[in-house]
């Protein structure tokens, strides 16, 4: 199994490239000539506006609620997407829930890169018993279905939004640092690195003149693949009530308290998955693309 | 090869002590006394103590740890804090229910993936392959809670030709193998199926079209073998990897079905899993956890175990 996880970043590591802006240079002109990373790319800049520029585009205040406008269809007098059971209106939700539901997703990938890289970029390039401790424990984590890790934790930890964000970013860790690690044990072995060991530098130079330049590109493009498994968890737990509370708008939690409306309205009560799931497509595509595009065989 | 087999079972233990660990852990990271949840608001302070002998919570952390190493491997996982009847006996009710419910989406899952994994193996670059990679695609990207709702609005909704949730008359106890039960489980057993048919399907177009690209292929076609027997080669050659991912799908499904079974509230452990978070019953959530968690470690012992006996071609030493 792992092999299948290591074997497009083996493939990168094992390119010969230059630090050069050349590399980047050239990924950036194959992404552009894809029509789809450009469609995905576009997708999710509109919905990163949508989420930083909410505040001024909402037509209603979110929060207000209305006994009286409870659960409208789609199109009904000026709310462009119905209202939700509380009468609050939808299209000014989605747009807001939009910042809770992009943040919670890629915050917990963010900061696994992070600490992630660390943990397996340590235990790759230190080798022997420090890596047999490092990717025991590393084990451990992995032997838990993800979900099932992630409801695990922020079912002990309790509901809310820093949990929920600990909770996610923990099972984030374990397979960027895997991926850190089998990169790391392929570059220590090349040449160059042997070549500066053999010159005099110091570990601490050898790994960030030599090592991280290398190891980076292919565990960034493993962790981007990360982030739409980390949406739809981010949302799924909310949905199970483990997440954002109530009255924020976030996507998962709209679709969970609006779960009881699918027989009156259900185009209304779809509506925050469909969003959950745009988001997720986008990022699942530009990945794809931007692995496509790093792979220099092609 | 039997060496390595015994290499891989061993080392399944320190993993297995470590999952035990962490469920153990999990009591301990959470905020607040699990005790307070049965306490009556105006216990005394002896009842109190009672209790927490009963529960254990008032010895050292190894001491615990290993006591309740010792009794989880005897059987018994504590007592429900909520219903107080034995954890393992609701667990291993709710796990008959997941697991029956897993191993049907994972079958309907593999069928399908391997179908359309085939096809666009065989027509690669075609338009049948960007159909089949845009629906793989569609499938790992898809929030499957959602998938379920809109399954329930189009088929229980509007046709009426399935219900939507529930585990059929009499609940999970009168379960039997007739229509008036199955129909329940159709809804959601398709919608769990969506994500192992998306990998399924990746993982069996690229063996298909890298096994079609071998030069053993040529040959045969030189030989003269008929489409059929080409096929016949394909499927044996594709077969070991394709049944290896299947199997750890089914671990990630049992592990991952707390969302759906939420949706079409089906009584299996994400059931349990649910209520156990919501009334903060500790006990229960580590035995569920537990339980799942042991089951996903020996199902990806069972995979290797079984690949490295089926292919020849994995020489593990």
């Amino acid at each position: 199994m792992s092999t299948a996880i290591t074997a497009p970043a083996a493939v990168a590591a094992n390119t010969p490239y230059e630090r050069s802006a050349g590399f980047w240079t050239g990924v950036l002109r194959k992404l552009a000539r894809d029509p789809v990373a450009i469609g995905a790319a576009i997708v999710l800049l509109l919905l990163v506006a949508m989420a930083l520029f909410a505040p001024l585009l909402t037509p209603h205040d979110p929060y207000q609620a209305s006994m009286l406008k409870r659960l409208k269809p789609i199109g009904f007098e000026n709310y462009l997407l119905g209202t939700d059971e509380l009468g609050r209106d939808m299209l000014s939700r989605l747009m807001v829930g939009a910042r809770l539901s992009l943040f919670m997703g890629i915050t917990p990938v963010l900061i696994a890169f992070v600490i992630g890289s660390g943990i397996g970029i340590l235990a790759g390039y230190a080798g022997g018993l420090v890596n047999t401790l490092i990717m025991r424990t590393i084990d451990v984590l992995y032997a838990f279905p993800s979900v099932l890790l992630a409801i695990a934790l922020s079912g002990a930890l309790g509901a809310g939004i820093g949990n929920a964000l600990l909770s996610l970013t923990i099972v984030f860790i374990p397979p960027i640092a895997r991926v850190a690690e089998s990169v790391t044990t392929q570059v220590r072995s090349r040449d160059y690195v042997e070549a500066a060991r053999a010159s005099g530098a110091e570990a601490f130079t050898i790994v960030r003149v030599h090592v991280l330049g290398n190891v980076l590109g292919p565990i960034f493009v493993y962790s981007t693949s990360l982030i739409a498994v980390s949406m739809i968890l981010a949302s799924g737990l909310s949905f199970l009530g483990l997440g954002v509370k109530p009255p924020e708008p976030e996507w998962g939690l709209m679709l969970n308290t609006l779960r009881t409306a699918i027989y009156t309205q259900p185009w209304v009560a779809a509506l925050p998955g469909l969003m959950i799931f745009i988001t997720s497509i986008s990022f699942n595509l530009l990945s794809d693309s931007l692995r496509s595009a790093m792979d220099v065989k092609n | 090869m039997i060496f390595y087999l015994l290499r891989r079972i061993v080392y399944t233990i320190p993993i297995m002590l470590g999952v035990a660990f962490f469920c153990f852990l999990l009591v301990h990271i959470s905020p607040g006394d699990p005790l307070v949840a049965i306490l009556p608001p105006d216990a005394s302070a002896e009842l109190q103590r009672q209790l927490m002998t009963l529960y254990g919570f008032d010895r050292s952390w190894p001491e615990q740890f290993f006591t309740w190493l010792w009794r989880a491997l005897q059987g018994d996982l504590g007592t429900s804090i909520a219903s107080g009847r034995p954890v393992a006996e609701e667990v291993f009710k709710a796990v008959g229910n997941t697991l029956m419910l897993a191993c049907l989406a994972t079958l309907i899952g593999f069928v399908l993936g391997s179908l359309f994994g085939f096809v666009a193996g065989y027509f690669s670059n075609s338009w049948v392959d960007r159909a089949a990679s845009a629906l793989s695609v569609l499938g790992v990207s898809v929030p499957h809670y959602w998938l379920g709702m809109v399954m329930v609005i189009i088929f229980s909704s509007w046709l009426a030709w399935l219900p939507a949730t529930g585990a059929g008359p009499g609940g999970s106890d009168a379960w039997a193998w007739d229509w008036e039960h199955i129909q329940f489980m159709i809804l959601p057993a398709i919608t769990m199926s969506v994500i192992p048919m998306g990998i399924i399907a990746r993982t069996v177009r690229a063996l298909v079209a890298d096994i079609l690209a071998q030069e053993f292929v040529v040959g045969l076609k030189a030989k003269g073998m008929t489409d059929t027997g080409i096929f016949l080669h394909v499927v044996k050659n594709a077969a070991p990897t394709a049944l290896a991912v299947m199997g750890l799908q089914l671990g990630y499904l049992l592990g991952g079905s707390i969302l759906i079974e939420t949706v079409f509230s089906w009584p299996g452990t994400g059931f349990l899993l649910n209520s156990a978070i919501f009334q903060r019953d500790l006990p229960l959530l580590q035995g569920t956890i537990l339980v799942l968690a042991m089951f996903f470690v020996l199902l990806n012992l069972l995979v290797d175990v079984v690949q490295t006996t089926i292919d020849p071609r994995i020489q593990r030493s």
